[in-house]
Formats: C-alpha cells, structure tokens, sequence
C-alpha cells in the first residue's frame, strides 16, 4: 500500500509539472512535449486504478498517434514564438482568476461531498477488472449503441479532416482557386448593385420591381 | 480516492486557464486535451470506487471524442495556415475566412 501511494505521488507530480509546462511554455513544440509527459504519468495513474486496458489505449493511441499528429502539425505550421497572454490585458487578468475560482469550486465540491464513498479505498474489485476480456464483454453486450456511434464519428471526423485540410489539386487550374477566393471574400456587393441596376434598366424601371431589386441589393451587399 | 479526484480538479482547471489564456490556437487544443484528460481520470476514479467497468467504457469514449476534436481543430489550423491566415486566436475573430 505504501508503494502504491509512493506511485500515486510521483506520478501526480509529473501529471501536474507536465500540465503547467503544457500552458506555461511558449514553443508550441515543447507544450507538445509536455502534454506526452503528462500522458504518460496519467497513464501510471489509470494503472493504479486498476484500468489496465484504458492505460494501454492512453499510451498507444493518445502519446503514440495523436501526438504524432500535433507533432506534424506544428512542424508544419511553425512553431512560432507567442508572446504569452492575450493581448488584451482584461482577459489577461480575468483568464487565470477565472481557473482559480472553478478550482476553488471544484474543490469545495469534492472534498466537501457527503458521498462517503469518495474519501474510502474504493470498493473490492474483480480479479478481471479493467481487463480487455472485461472492457470488451461491456462494449459488446452493454453499450453496443455508443460503440457503433463512436466508430461512426470516427468516420466523420476523417472524412471533414480531409475535406478540411485537402489540398484540391484537381481543382486549382480549373478554377478552383477562384472559388476558393469566392467563398473567402465575398466581392458580390458592388457586382449584386450592378446586377440589380441592370434589372432596373432592362424592366424600364416599373415600379413594382424597384423595390424587390432594392432589397435584393441591400441583402447581398 | 479522494487525492484523484482533486488532482484532476487540478488538472482540468490548469487546462481552463491555458484555454482561456493562450492565444495559439494549437496550444489551445492542448489544453483542451488537458481538461479532457482530467475527466477521463475522474470516470476511472469514479469506476474504481463502485467497482463498475462501466466508467471505463465511458473513459474510452471520451478518447475517440478527444481524437475527433484533435482531427478536426488540426484540419481548421492547417487550413488556416494555407490561407495564409495568421495562427493567433485573437485575429481569428469572425467565421468569414
């Protein structure tokens, strides 16, 4: 038990040295690196829990693939050096006293809970908790419905990034840039005016068109 | 038991001042990971106490929704980058690339 609170500590410690680097720090690049700190000793923490398989899942797929992404991602980007803070000096003063106050109310929350089993050991535990064999049996049989809406979203999120972030090659020399360029900068305002003056002119100025090219003027500009 | 939950307190309001102090929109999304991972560790805490794997299905969803959020603010930054927009989240004040 002893060792265990050993543990507890020291990972604690690196989960909380690898979140402060994570916000303090100014290359994104170390922040990055920090996060994969903090990553792993969350991994020990879930150990200690007994989640074997979420600390195995947190190791190979949160520090090993999706690290890598932000990785290549602020290699691409450059990791430019921010000045710390936001520039506007309220938000600057109010952001860290905001976290201090949520702290403050978490913390009145938790410790001062009337649920007794928050400050207990935790209750005893199968010799299979947190197992794969475990984990699997209550995706398979018990939320069935979440698993196949996560692995749905999944789909969805790698179809947007690619939509996202595609680079339309096909499309730049058939005018696809120019599209780009439209859905950008919307310069319809002066061409819609033309166009409805141009309307005005061609229907030789009736009077029941004039206000409805007027309006339609006035929205797109 | 109780020491997990306060440092997940710990780390997700750590999390909330870098999301609400930070201007770059890629150390935001980290710190985003960070209050998410704070969650995750009170479910497993959670789940520990009752002895219920449920909380651990709920941690492992809480990663894919954690992986999504990584691949689509990614594609938004990378796009932005190609727009030759700046990465600064102040600049970044309206939805109109």
């Amino acid at each position: 038990m002893l060792s265990e609170q050993i543990l507890f500590f020291v990972a604690a410690a690196g989960a909380l040295a690898g979140a402060v680097g994570v916000v303090a720090l100014r290359n994104p690049f170390f922040s990055v690196l920090a996060l994969v700190g903090h990553l792993l000793a969350l991994a020990v923490l879930f150990l200690l829990l007994r989640a074997e398989f979420v600390a195995a899942a947190q190791v190979v797929v949160y520090a090993g693939a999706v690290m890598v992404l932000y990785v290549f991602v602020v290699t691409y980007v450059g990791g430019s050096e921010e000045p710390l803070g936001p520039s506007l000096g309220a938000i600057r003063a109010v952001g860290p006293l905001f976290a201090v106050a949520l702290l403050a109310e978490i913390a009145i929350a938790t410790v001062a809970t009337g649920l007794k089993a928050v400050g207990s050991r935790g209750s005893e535990v199968a010799a299979g908790f947190g197992s794969p064999q475990a984990i699997g049996a209550l995706l398979m049989e018990k939320f069935l419905i979440a698993f196949e809406a996560a692995s749905f979203l999944l789909l969805l999120a790698a179809v947007a990034a690619v939509v996202l972030a595609g680079r339309r090659r096909g499309l730049e020399e058939a005018g696809g840039e120019r599209v780009l360029q439209l859905g950008r900068r919307p310069e319809t305002g002066p061409q819609a005016t033309d166009r409805s003056a141009g309307e005005q002119g061609g229907y030789g100025g009736r009077a029941i068109d004039k206000p409805a090219s007027a309006a339609r003027g006035g929205q797109s500009t | 038991m109780t020491w997990f939950v306060v440092l997940s307190a710990f780390i997700f309001c750590i999390g909330a001042a870098g999301v609400l102090t930070r201007r770059n929109p890629l150390v935001i999304l980290l710190c985003l990971e960070l209050m998410l991972n704070a969650g995750n560790l009170a479910l497993l805490a959670f789940a520990r106490g009752h002895g219920d794997g449920a909380g651990q299905v709920f941690a492992l969803v809480v990663m894919v929704i954690a992986a999504c959020e990584v691949v689509i603010g990614l594609g938004l930054i990378v796009a932005m980058y190609r727009h030759k927009l700046p990465i600064d989240a102040d600049e970044m004040s309206e939805l109109r690339g």
